[in-house]
Order: C-alpha cells, then structure tokens, then sequence
C-alpha cells in the first residue's frame, strides 16, 4: 500500500518535531517525565496512543517494526497497530525480535536480548509511579524535585505487613540512573532487570496523561526493595508446555472447565524461535523432538 | 535545658493580612527546649494562622521565625529551601492536627503510618521499622496487635495517639498542635491530655500548642499567649495569667469558663 493520503508515519511533520523534543529531553534526564503536546489519535486511550506517537516520531523509511502486546505478536493491539504504520509509513514490520529496529511493546520486553541497534517503546497508562499514593500532581512533581521518595517505601511496606512478601507483581517502581523513581509500565516484575544497563535505547510514551519519559542505553535502574526483603524475580513452577523453555515469563491458559490449565510463553516469538529449533515441552502436538520434558 | 541561651524558636513581628483583612499582627515569642507554651483566643482571633506561619506551612506578610537547628546554627525558617524545610519538618518537628485524619494516612496501615518518617530519611530495613512501629504505639498506648489495621479502623482517641506517634518516631524537639483534644468526648480527652504530658515530659520536647480550652492549657503548658483580633494582648506564666488575668478581655475569657 502507498502513502498518499498521509503524511509519512501519519503524524504532521511539526508535532514530529515536537515530540522529538520531547524524547531528546527524556534521554537527556533518564527516569524523567517531561510533558508533551499528546494529539488525539485514531484510536482510543488506553490502546497505545502514547506510544504510536513515540514510535511515530521515531520512526524512519528504513525501520524494520515489531509491536507487541503481553508479549504477542498476534493480539488486536499489536496487529492493528502494526497494519497502522504498514500503512501510513510503507515501513517493513517483522514479529522477529532480533529483526525489529523499532519494538513497540505493551506489558513486555520481549525475551530474546537487545542490542544497541534497537529501541523499545513502551505504551504507558498512569506514568506517574506516586499517583496512588498522593493524588496532587503538583505534589508529585516537587517531590521528584527532591527526590522526596518516602513514600514509595510505605507502598511497599504495606505490602510486606498485608502479604508477608512485597506482593507488587507488574509496574515494580524502578529507581533510574540513581535519581528518578519511574514506574516501568504495567511490565511484570519479571521483566524488571531487563532494563538495567540494556544496550537498547527505552522510551515511554504515555498519551492520555501527556508525558514522555527514557531510559537511555547502558542505564542502571534498580528495583526498590528493603534490605530485609530484597526484590525478587518472579519463578515458574512449569516450563512451557509448548517450548519447554525455564527462563521466560509464562501465561497460565485454562485448557477446560475441570481445572485444566497449562502455561506457555507470553512472548510468542521467543517460543516460536524455540520449536522451530527443535525444542519441545510436553503439551506439544508433536513432542519429543529435542528435549521433551518428560 | 541544653544550656543555651539562644531560644529554641523566637518569632519576631510575624504579621499577615488575607486580602487587606489582618489576622495576624505584629506577633512575637519565644520557646525553649522542654517548655510548653500555649496560645489560646476564641475562633478568628489568628490562632491557627500564628501556628502556620511559624511552622513554615503559611507564609507571613513581614517578620521572621527563627529556629536553632540541631548543629545551633540558627536559621530563619522562612529562607528554608523546600527540601531544608520538608527534613526539617519530617526529623525535628511534628505537627499534631486537630483532624486526625489530615495528619494520617488513612489508607495505610498503623505500622506504615509510623514508618513513613523513617523511610522518608532512608532506612530501608523492614524489620527495624516494624520493630520501631511496635515500640512507638505501646508507648502511645494502643494494643500492638493493632498494627497493621488502617487509622479507619481505629476510634477518634486512637487515632490522635497514632497521629502522635507517627510524629514522634524521628525524635523531634519540637512539636506544634493544634487543637490536639478537639472533638473528643471528656474521658478520652483526659487520657490523651494525660499521655501527651507525660511524653513531654519523658522526652523533653518543646511544644507550640494552639487551643481554645483553657482547661488544656493549664493542664499541659508553662505559658500562655492570649490572642485577640490578630494580636497577643497578655501573655505570662500559665497560672499566673489563668488565676490573676490582667487585660480585660483575658478576664471575660477565663470567667466564661464553665464550672462543672
């Protein structure tokens, strides 16, 4: 398809601009929110208006785009988004990890590792990581002025009194080049050390609430924690019944209304990857190829 | 009692108008470390706004606080930065609000209330706090079992007392209340009166307590101001200015007391 009725990548030249002022600002503060002039987009908030108008911005003639949602290649969010800029950029756009130049992402850093070529943008629904607990925005932003974290703390105590183990599972505050609190998005905890000193440039946009906020590459982001309850990676009981891989964050799918369930990548590449060379878990339809599980 | 001769706080002139209106003129006093000084009048007499303005809540037309600070360098609080005046306000300084629920975290358990001040300087031990949590509410006299439900939960007694330890775990000496027995019923007031005058004590704070009970105020403090209209009209040692008032209006005030 051609491009005739849009300007390239759908967005106007100056708001391109504009949020690229923004991005150089977010990298130039890592963990940062620094406000933007958000437009409406052809879609509703919550769906990825922040970060369509990051990967816009962004995004040149040459760009190979993934777009991933929970980890999906294959799910409403990602294919629409990814037919958007098929569209309105002619781009090239791959569900290949290692291909992809330009990952927009939902709930996820993929599984396969990152490397300096690439950027992911993150789609973002509340980027405020305080917004819970104080509800001003005005006292929010002093107290990323003063780095006036308490607070933050208390969140994650109340979760040790109440569950006996910080039960905060996604959006895991995330100190940023030792300075910033930045919420990561709704990413599981899981994915939380991904960030840390990744090759890869990170952007997040957040439409509805108008802000833009980067980790640039080679970063340290630190998960909070108490130094009696330190953070913990989430672990699977179950390899993937599809793959068999132990090392990636797995989705638990109801099989049957009798407490049948199985668990299978969220990422959907990083499985696909996996069985097509040979790797096999044990609710595959043509198992014991490789490593069968048993 | 450090010795010093330099005052604790010393406000001098601090004044304020809302809108042409003055309801604070051209105050002044000083308080000590250990003393109790109460400032009393009837509603709108500038009361609470003295209050704000010498905490660094309000910010005065004209004048200046003064605040001797850990190091005894002494400092205008109005020339505070805002991260000098937040630490100040979190390590040597409480607040005791009348509402207790404008100095608590409703949402946020007993435990994680009395904690905030010491992850807000950066302990980061989990257990340490809980253990510290645990030692402030016996003291304030809740049952330790009550730690982690939320102030909702809680009586309006309890909920003061928690408003009280919340503020003490960082050991500031000096603590402003306003109203600290409002809207409690006499028995719960007795015990609250009691409990504060004995940590007071114990721990030596200085306290700017703001009340229109003159019965607090004889309970609990070493002197008293006497506002009226935005001005102090008398001010001395407690009884002395309860058993033998001198302005007119000091006089009205304390025979329109009730005997019970």
């Amino acid at each position: 398809m051609t491009t005739t009725a849009y300007n390239f990548a759908y967005l106007d030249e100056q708001t391109k601009r504009m949020i690229r002022r923004a991005i150089l600002k977010a990298i130039a503060i890592p963990g940062y929110q620094v406000p933007f002039a958000s437009r409406e987009m052809p879609m509703p908030y919550g769906w990825g208006t922040g970060g369509i108008q990051v990967t816009a911005a962004i995004l040149g003639p040459d760009d190979v785009l993934k777009v991933i949602d929970q980890g999906a290649d294959d799910t409403t969010n990602a294919v629409s988004i990814r037919a958007f800029f098929a569209k309105t950029a002619d781009i090239a756009v791959t569900t290949k990890t290692e291909d992809a130049t330009i990952i927009q992402t939902r709930h996820r850093i993929p599984e396969a590792p990152l490397n300096a070529d690439q950027v992911l943008v993150y789609q973002v629904p509340i980027p405020e990581p305080l917004r819970f607990l104080e509800p001003r925005e005005t006292e929010t932003r002093t107290m990323h002025a003063l780095s006036d974290y308490g607070l933050m703390h208390v969140k994650l105590y109340e979760d040790i009194a109440r569950h006996g183990h910080i039960a905060t599972s996604y959006d895991y505050p995330v100190e940023v080049a030792g300075r910033y609190v930045m919420d990561p998005s709704p990413i599981p905890k899981f994915d939380n050390p991904k960030m840390d000193d990744c090759p890869a440039l990170q952007l997040f946009g957040a439409g509805r609430e108008k802000r833009i906020y980067a980790i640039p590459p080679h970063t340290r982001v630190v998960s909070l924690d108490f130094e009696d309850h330190p953070f913990e990676r989430n672990t699977f009981d179950h390899p993937c019944a599809m793959c068999g891989a132990t090392d990636s964050y797995l989705d638990e799918v109801v099989t049957d209304d009798r407490g049948g369930r199985m668990y299978v990548c969220s990422d959907t590449d990083y499985c696909e990857t996996r069985q097509a060379a040979g790797h096999r878990g044990k609710m595959h339809s043509d198992p014991l190829v490789k490593d069968a599980a048993e | 009692m450090s010795g010093s001769t330099i005052p604790l706080l010393a406000a001098a002139h601090v004044s304020k108008s809302y809108g042409g209106r003055p309801a604070c003129r051209d105050v002044g006093f000083s308080i000590d470390e250990g003393e109790v000084l109460a400032i009393v009048g009837e509603s709108g007499s500038g009361k609470t706004t003295l209050l704000n303005m010498i905490s660094g809540r309000l910010r005065p037309d004209g004048g200046e606080v003064l605040y001797r600070m850990r190091d005894g360098s002494q400092r205008n609080i109005l020339d505070l930065s805002e991260a000098e005046r937040r630490l100040l306000m979190r390590t040597d300084w409480g607040f005791v609000h009348q509402d207790a629920a404008q100095g608590l975290r409703m949402n946020v358990s007993a435990g994680g209330n009395i904690g905030e001040r010491l992850m807000a300087i950066g302990n980061r031990h989990y257990g340490d706090i809980r253990t510290q949590a645990e030692g402030w509410l016996g003291r304030v006299e809740i049952d330790v079992g009550r730690l982690d439900d939320k102030p909702t939960a809680f009586s309006g007694g309890m909920r003061q007392r928690l408003q009280i330890a919340r503020n003490l775990v960082t050991r500031p000496r000096l603590i402003f209340m306003d109203e600290p027995t409002g809207g409690l019923d006499v028995s719960v007031q007795a015990r609250l009166l009691d409990l504060i005058r004995g940590l007071v004590a114990d721990l030596g704070l200085a306290v700017v307590l703001v009340t229109h009970d003159l019965a607090v105020a004889r309970l609990l403090s070493h002197r008293i101001l006497v506002m009226k209209d935005g001005q102090v009209i008398e001010s001395g040692l407690t009884d002395r200015v309860l058993d033998d008032p001198q302005a007119p209006y000091t006089q009205l005030l304390v025979s329109s007391v009730l005997a019970a």
